[in-house]
């Protein structure tokens, strides 16, 4: 498999990198805090809202933020568009990172962390009722299995101009690796497909406690659905990004097929949703405009919106484009969100607000991760395309939200 | 984009085959009582709230008194269930309306808590006694997200938490004892026995209840698919903080889906095998330009 992936190269130490440096070092400082103090002092959770920011932030959405790997692996190796193939390392790039601090989060989160690797060892006493076994087992096989599928970089790196050792090294397993990795990409599809539709399988055991709008048998079907659309839509956000950022040539056509496919998911989504609640009866429940049924709306809203923009706009920028990516990962981060902490109640007299320091924790962890991001991408060859001048790009100079990727 | 969006639809159509055909086919068992169940019977019109029962349970499973209440450091006076209480006297009042209502875990038929534990720290064993062997747990806290009674708790003040619950003194009644909150009841509110000679003790209070002063319905008997320890008020369960009057167990509906999908493993194998084969197919015949 060729590339014409190239290494950014330039400075690394500019001034916003040192402010991501600062906020994940801010991060660092407070989670070894909360392992001195346990986790009620430096946490808002409790026993009616056992889980928190960390859990519907970083582990349910941003898992699903980071599925930019597995959706443009669906549409090059499945629906055969290879010539999609640039958009590949960079998606399993975000992917890796993303996964990989959605497990530090978890660790940061147990109560007993020293006691996870029996998770994986201890097969005679798994609970295989239990969709947290299934997410876990599939989450801790899939970060192993994006970092394999995005290590050929890295030894491309090494073979070219690594330490003599290495170098050798990179040239013996490359051809190896390129020869089996279809095997390993198949895993990297099967295993998103397998735990992301299990997230929602586990907040069905929520049961009672989660709101008819949000509790039904197709959550599995709900978060396969959602985790595709914020794929396709952050690999679009990320493709204008670092196309903006980095002075790369965006290919126009490929962005505006995977934004389309991101708007279709949310169309099929909303359809799905609607019909089911529709045949349950709990459609009555969307009626009342409480604070549930809003939530509720604004989600369908969202995820209509793609589509909706889509239509309106005759011309597709690259600032329309990520404004529509924007708005379909939003709606996704809304869904999961409200899944996982807003549907959930408890009963009455519980109440959650992460504390600061959760929410300093997370935006340290975020910060890791973009700074691992840029370092990687201006180091290593992952970002396809020359640098060549780039089109006017509508209003989007510097995109600012950068942070969910 | 038409070949593009044709694939699409049929990838939906897989994953919404994938989910639904096996979800219709299958439907779980309901979970019956298991035969060596024994029960409690909990009954708010003989209650008088001593607390006898905190204490004693207090003792025989040295738990920490919890000062943080209206003792201010001099009286253990737990309000609910919470890290350092296992079972507790709560007090209803609303106007004229008053009942003592007695807290600990339900010991359900088909619990939530045990279909969440990732390596079975919390397990349905022996009498149908729901109990908790730290040495599985790594502290994820979903037992506590899916108990429909907010019965397991967190030692949220410790370095190395552990879940909190009632486990039915599981230790004295290999002894042969009794649990201890029944043993000291003075009133005989709160008794033990076979979960059939309980729910027979229930059901004849009921029987004989000319007045009609009881709730006539014994709390448990259906309500999430059943559960060890039953109760009879004179109030409304509901008031008594018993939110759920749904008859499915809670892990019904999901062990239902997830059975579905994943039985045998077959779909995750299947789904495997295709995606190898689709791509091995592929391989060579892509429509990637030279550019």
């Amino acid at each position: 498999m060729h590339t014409q992936a190239q290494p950014v190269g330039g400075p690394l130490f500019t001034r916003s990198y040192l402010l991501l440096l600062g906020l994940a070092g801010i991060g660092i400082v407070l989670i070894l805090w909360r392992f001195a103090v346990g986790l009620g002092a430096a946490t808002a959770l409790s026993d009616g809202y056992p889980l928190g920011l960390w859990i519907a932030l970083d582990v349910v959405t941003g898992t699903a933020l980071a599925c930019g790997g597995y959706a443009v692996a669906l549409v090059v190796y499945i629906f055969n568009k290879g010539h999609y193939h640039p958009l590949v390392r960079p998606a399993v790039l975000t992917s890796a990172l993303g996964y990989t601090i959605a497990g530090a989060s978890v660790a940061v989160d147990l109560g007993r962390p020293w006691n996870m690797w029996k998770i994986p060892t201890y097969f005679w006493n798994w609970n295989l009722n239990s969709s947290l076994l299934e997410v876990a087992l599939c989450i801790m096989a899939y970060v192993f299995v994006l970092w394999i599928e995005l290590s050929p970089a890295f030894l491309e790196k090494f073979a070219a101009d690594g330490p003599a050792r290495l170098q050798r090294l990179s040239k013996k397993i490359l051809p190896f690796l390129n020869k089996s990795l279809i095997w390993i990409i198949a895993l990297g599809m099967l295993l998103p497909t397998m735990h992301q539709s299990s997230l929602g399988s586990l907040m069905m055991l929520a049961g009672p406690k989660l709101h008819p709008l949000w509790l039904t048998g197709w959550l599995p079907l709900l978060f396969l659905l959602s985790c595709l659309a914020m794929g396709y839509a952050i690999v679009v956000f990320e493709t204008v990004f670092s196309s903006t950022t980095f002075k790369r040539n965006p290919d126009m056509p490929m962005l505006v097929n995977l934004q389309k496919i991101a708007a279709w998911t949310g169309v099929v989504f909303v359809a799905v949703r609607l019909a089911d609640l529709a045949v349950s009866g709990n459609l009555r429940y969307a009626g009342q405009l409480d604070f549930y049924g809003s939530m509720f709306w604004l989600e369908n809203v969202l995820w209509i919106l793609p589509m909706i923009m889509m239509l309106t706009t005759s011309k597709p920028t690259l600032g329309s484009l990520f404004r529509g990516a924007m708005v379909a990962a939003l709606a996704g981060a809304f869904y999961r969100f409200d899944t996982y902490l807003v549907a959930f109640n408890p009963g009455p007299g519980w109440h959650y607000f992460p504390s600061v320091s959760e929410m300093f924790i997370s935006f340290g962890l975020i910060a890791i991760e973009l700074a691992a991001y840029i370092a990687i991408v201006k180091w290593f060859p992952i970002l396809g395309g020359p640098a060549q001048p780039v089109a006017p790009v509508g209003n989007v100079s510097q995109p600012g939200g950068a942070l969910a990727s | 984009m038409g070949t593009d969006r044709r694939g699409f639809f049929k990838g939906i159509a897989a994953a919404v085959t994938l989910t639904a055909v096996p979800t219709a086919a299958l439907a779980r068992q309901k979970q019956g009582v298991p035969s060596d169940a024994v029960g409690m019977l909990y009954d708010t019109t003989k209650c008088i709230g001593c607390k006898a029962c905190v204490a004693a349970c207090k003792v025989v499973n040295k738990m920490p008194p919890d000062t943080s209440g209206f003792g201010r450091g001099l009286y253990d006076s737990p309000d609910s269930l919470n890290q350092y209480t296992k079972n507790v006297i709560q007090l209803y009042k609303e106007g004229d309306e008053q009942s003592f209502v007695k807290k600990q875990c339900m010991h359900c038929v088909d619990p939530a808590c045990v279909g969440a534990c990732m390596l079975g720290a919390l397990q349905k064993g022996k009498f149908g006694v729901v109990s908790y062997d730290v040495s599985k747990c790594v502290g994820c806290r979903y037992c506590e997200t899916v108990c429909p009674f907010n019965v397991p708790k967190f030692e949220w003040a410790k370095a190395a938490p552990k879940i909190v619950k009632c486990e039915l003194c599981k230790d004295r009644l290999a002894e042969g004892k009794e649990p201890a909150c029944t043993e000291v009841c003075p009133r005989k509110a709160v008794i033990f026995g076979t979960y059939a000679d309980m729910l027979d003790e229930a059901h004849r209070r009921l029987k004989n209840d000319t007045a009609k002063h009881y709730v006539p319905k014994v709390y448990g008997e259906h309500e999430l698919g059943g559960t060890q320890v039953l109760y009879l008020s004179d109030i409304e369960f509901e008031k008594l903080g018993f939110r759920f009057k749904q008859e499915e167990s809670v892990p019904h509906l999901q062990q239902t889906v997830t059975h579905g999908v994943y039985k045998g493993f077959v779909g995750p194998v299947a789904l495997y095998a295709l995606l190898g084969a689709v791509m091995f197919r592929n391989r060579g015949k892509s429509d990637e330009k030279e550019s």
